[in-house]
């Protein structure tokens, strides 16, 4: 934490409000944290692009602070990850197929943090189109842990993850489809929040899997990943995803106490061989909760056991279809070759990475004519009931569930070499996506001075619920959240 | 060869099912908000969207919806309350997301009917429609343009569409040629599209087998596409039909395979790649919620739906007593055509001279001078007019024609006209007694004849005064006013 900016989102901009810092010098201070922490490629490669060029942005949403015009987010530096449109900088998500590809457009959830007078910075590293779980899967190279170099920041959006804890910015965004936020928060110590599904446009998020595929926000504090999520969500008509929920304000959920709040704690996510230290943390933090006042109760969620294979094969079906577009007819990368067909075969087999080739190939034989019915039609099946599963916990009168984020600390660099190990390190967190209710993670301590995240889970669109129990739970662990 | 043929269908019956693409009236794209419009410079229509762009996302367009319900119901088809669209899965460089939108299990419209034509036993001939799903285009591929590269024009890519299937009801290219003539018309009056195969808002793809008289198993079907025409279609049928009998009769067996037809050599020929082995990995399309149809708003494009050509016929048979079977099939062949003639009806107030005078003189002016009925130079008010003065005899019926040319080539009321060029019938007793009496002393020889009775004088005698007149007399009265002098 000795190196993280003083002040939380919500502190800057007012200090930049009254004037005490100016929108540049926190945009200076940001990319200045990115070199002295080593952020780039010959570093923690946790940033792939940086804009060194923000005098414009800077003066006009320092022009709209000193006309008093300022919005909630009025010169926070703010990192991206790569697979969110962005005009100032590249949108390569990680691969070469889109390397330097700058889009025409931005997305909807970056619209947003601009129009609120956030200052984008930087674009971050992660596993390419977001296949993956540790930042390794780059094509640019594998990210590092900033709390510990030689592990993973996690993943896919390991970049966002560790520039959220290298201190270079409180607010970032990433991406998830089967806990790509949540994974990568708890191995780097911070805050890191998936919506419900619909809650924030997907419009401009370069599609992995559509029905899974969600944009979510670290911080540095409950309180940074509240007012980034608050920015960015609502209604959007690009999107016809997404919700017309009323958007609740979360920065305002604070509440010192949890009476009356029926705490879920899931077994089918406690399993017998879960890592001891982590059960120790997380009945911690359950202890904290009680000490709150809330009830905890023991809950199934029966068909957890499911959500992996369930999730490899709904996700890879998607994603072939999705990862078509890049073809080198239109945009990105082309390699010539023998027709037609040939410049197909050598761009595709040139441009993207082993994993997401595995992927692709997985997802075109579980939709193949003749298999459709026993795999994709099958899963969806399954995925209705892991739905079913957390709409009945929340109906039987359980407001929010606890469990752990991860079944292991941040692991070293290359230590799962086979891809199933790798997918293993998403099992509390997918489910999730899948079933399209919000979740987040908060750091709730360490391990071997590694972070350990605990997971809140809350029913469709109920984020502020949700956010009432990490502001308080944040407040009850205190240092020990980091200790 | 005729012989052959001949033989042939005394052996095989052909059986086809039409796959009709339709392109739906909007003025914006399905998925975004892009113009139609056809014929804009390659790619002036285009945004991240329909140019498939990394992190773009479809929106349906509601007008969309709206047209595709219209037209599912002007072919009798039951609109199903919940429809989702399916990604089509393939490569190729106007297909820029890699896959179409389109539906496939569950389609907008299902089991509707087409009567095509009337058997001579007086029972109907009506053809089932399996399913009428929506669907956005592809774009287009110029081979031509650039030497040794492909241009891709991607205006086309996301506009709306239709697929019409029709069961495999058709026997032989005549129905065929019905079937698509019908289908045409209805969906030119539910309003739905321009229906042009020329500007390619109706294509056709063609489902064809043969199988012995009698059998009711189908055959083994092949598809032909590059269909440009309505006679293209009959053309290709039959020539599929002739090698399929072909190698029938020489006890081959007919391959599965899509045909491509060549108009200008006049045949089919195997498409290069095996299309009918293509595996699309239809899959539902997690960007678009399913389309859900509220009942009352089915019923309320159902009520709102104009009035369709078996309506009008039966209407203007019933409202139109002096009208033959011929005159209505023709007044109805076109909205614009039935709706200028009810215009013209009613407000001349003589329908079989309305039906008389468009079927001859308009469709003839129409087609002279290369326009539409829509956008015809002579309003249907002033065609009622210039009946009016023929009924009325202020004009001559030959005064009436000649009106009527300068009708067409000025669009001025036919009463201008006649004032200005002096075609106004004249009916007055003195002006026409004079033109008689110059006729009769010009005429000496012919007129003591006829004034001794030899009254079949009397049409040479009118015909002169009518020249005289410069064809304003009425010669009605000139007739009467001739007979009048007879033994005086």
């Amino acid at each position: 934490m000795t190196d993280a900016p003083d002040r939380s989102a919500a502190a800057l901009r007012d200090a930049i409000g009254r004037g005490e810092v100016t929108v540049r010098a926190a945009a200076r201070d940001a990319l200045g944290r990115a070199a002295s922490a080593r952020a780039g490629a010959d570093g923690l490669n946790i940033l792939l692009y940086q804009d060194t060029d923000l005098g414009d942005r800077c003066r006009s949403v320092q022009d709209a602070v000193d006309a008093k015009r300022a919005g909630p987010l009025a010169g926070v530096p703010v990192v991206i990850k790569d697979n969110i449109a962005t005009t100032t900088l590249p949108t390569s998500c990680g691969s070469r197929i889109l390397e330097g590809y700058v889009s025409p457009y931005r997305a909807t959830a970056v619209a947003r943090l601009e129009q609120a007078g956030a200052v984008v910075v930087a674009k971050s590293n992660m596993d390419e189109f977001a296949m993956g779980s540790s930042t390794e899967h780059s094509a640019f190279g594998p990210a590092r842990n900033p709390i510990a170099p030689d592990r993973v920041p996690g993943g896919s959006s390991g970049g966002s993850a560790a520039a959220v804890a290298a201190g270079i910015v409180r607010i970032a965004l990433g991406s998830e489809t089967g806990g790509s936020v949540r994974q990568p928060a708890a191995f780097c110590g911070v805050v890191g929040v998936k919506p419900t599904y619909g809650r924030v446009s997907r419009y401009g998020l370069v599609a992995f899997a559509s029905s899974l595929d969600h944009i979510g926000v670290f911080g540095r504090v409950v309180d940074d990943a509240a007012l980034g999520l608050q920015t960015i969500s609502g209604l959007d008509p690009l999107d016809s995803t997404s919700a017309a929920e009323p958007v609740s304000e979360l920065t305002t959920a604070v509440r010192g106490s949890m009476t009356g709040v029926v705490v879920g704690r899931p077994r089918e996510y406690f399993p017998d061989d879960l890592d001891p230290r982590i059960r120790d943390r997380c009945d911690r933090a359950l202890d904290a909760l009680r000490s709150l006042g809330a009830e905890i109760r023991d809950v199934s969620l029966p068909h957890t056991s499911l959500a992996i294979p369930v999730y490899y094969i709904i996700a890879p079906a998607e994603a072939s279809s999705n990862l078509a577009r890049f073809d080198g007819v239109r945009y990105g990368l082309r390699i010539e070759g023998d027709g037609l067909r040939g410049m197909y075969e050598a761009t595709r087999s040139g441009g993207f990475g082993p994993e997401v080739t595995r992927r692709i190939l997985l997802g075109t034989y579980v939709l193949s004519a003749g298999y459709y019915d026993a795999y994709y039609r099958k899963a969806q099946q399954v995925r209705a009931l892991i739905a079913r599963d957390f709409a009945r916990v929340f109906d039987s009168g359980v407001h929010l569930l606890f469990t752990p984020t991860t079944p292991t600390p941040a692991f070293e660099l290359g230590a799962k070499s086979d891809p199933y190990d790798m997918y293993l390190s998403d099992i509390f967190t997918c489910t999730a996506n899948l079933a399209g209710v919000p979740a987040l993670s908060l750091p709730i301590g360490r391990v071997d001075g590694l972070p350990i995240g605990g997971q809140i889970i809350a029913a469709h669109f109920d984020e502020r619920q949700m956010f009432a129990a990490a502001y308080a739970l944040e407040r009850s662990l205190g240092a020990e959240a980091h200790q | 060869m005729t012989s052959r043929a001949a033989r042939w269908e005394d052996t095989y019956e052909m059986v086809v099912g039409l796959e009709v693409h339709v392109q739906l009236k909007t003025a914006t794209k399905i998925f975004c908000r892009c113009s139609t419009d056809f014929g804009a410079p390659p790619n002036q229509h285009t945004c991240p969207v329909c140019l498939g762009l990394p992190g773009a996302l479809p929106v349906l367009n509601d007008r969309a919806v709206e047209l595709a319900v219209r037209a599912a119901l002007a072919l009798g088809c039951e609109v199903q309350s919940t429809s989702i669209f399916a990604r089509k899965n393939y490569f190729y460089p106007d297909l820029p997301k890699g896959y179409q939108i389109s539906q496939f299990d569950r389609p907008l419209a299902t089991k509707g009917t087409v009567t095509i034509g009337w058997r001579p036993d007086g029972s109907p001939i009506v053809v089932g429609i399996t399913r009428l799903h929506m669907e956005e285009d592809a774009g287009k591929s110029i081979h031509d343009r650039f030497p040794a590269a492909t241009a891709v024009d991607l205006n086309r890519a996301g506009v709306p569409l239709v697929e019409i299937v029709s069961e495999p009801e058709l026997r032989g290219s005549v129905e065929a040629d019905a079937y698509l003539k019908t289908l045409k018309q209805i969906l030119e009056y539910a309003d739905v599209s321009d229906v042009s195969m020329e500007e390619g808002s109706l294509r056709v793809d063609a489902n064809i087998s043969i199988r012995r008289i009698g059998e009711t198993s189908l055959g083994t079907k092949t598809e032909i596409k590059n269909l440009n025409s309505f006679s293209g279609v009959m053309r290709a049928l039959e020539a599929e039909y002739a090698r399929q009998c072909t190698i029938r009769d020489a006890g081959g067996r007919i391959e599965q395979q899509t045909m491509l037809w060549d108009a200008n050599a006049g045949e089919v020929r195997p498409a290069r790649s095996k299309e009918g082995s293509h595996d699309y990995r239809y899959f539902p399309d997690p960007d678009l919620p399913p389309l859900i149809l509220p009942v009352e708003r089915i019923d309320r494009v159902r009520r709102e739906l104009p009035e369709l050509p078996q309506a009008r016929r039966q209407r203007y048979a019933r409202e139109f007593a002096n009208l033959t079977p011929y005159d209505v099939d023709v007044l109805t062949s076109q909205v614009a055509l039935g709706d200028y003639f009810e215009q013209v009806a009613r407000q001349s107030g003589d329908p079989k001279a309305a039906a008389n005078w468009i079927l001859g003189e308009v469709l003839a002016a129409l087609n002279s001078t290369h326009q539409t009925i829509a956008h015809f130079t002579v309003r249907p008010a002033d065609l009622a007019a210039l009946l009016r003065m023929v009924a009325e005899g202020a004009v001559s019926r030959s005064a009436a024609k000649q009106i009527f040319t300068r009708m067409v080539a000025t669009g001025d009321p036919p009463d201008a006209i006649a004032q200005r060029e002096g075609l106004k019938q004249v009916s007055d007793d003195g002006a026409l007694a004079a033109w008689v009496d110059q006729v009769l002393a010009e005429n000496p020889g012919e007129a003591t004849r006829f004034l001794a009775g030899e009254t079949r004088l009397i049409g040479v005698l009118v015909g002169q005064v009518m020249r005289k007149s410069k064809g304003a007399a009425d010669p009605k009265r000139v007739n009467q006013l001739l007979t009048e002098r007879i033994g005086k």
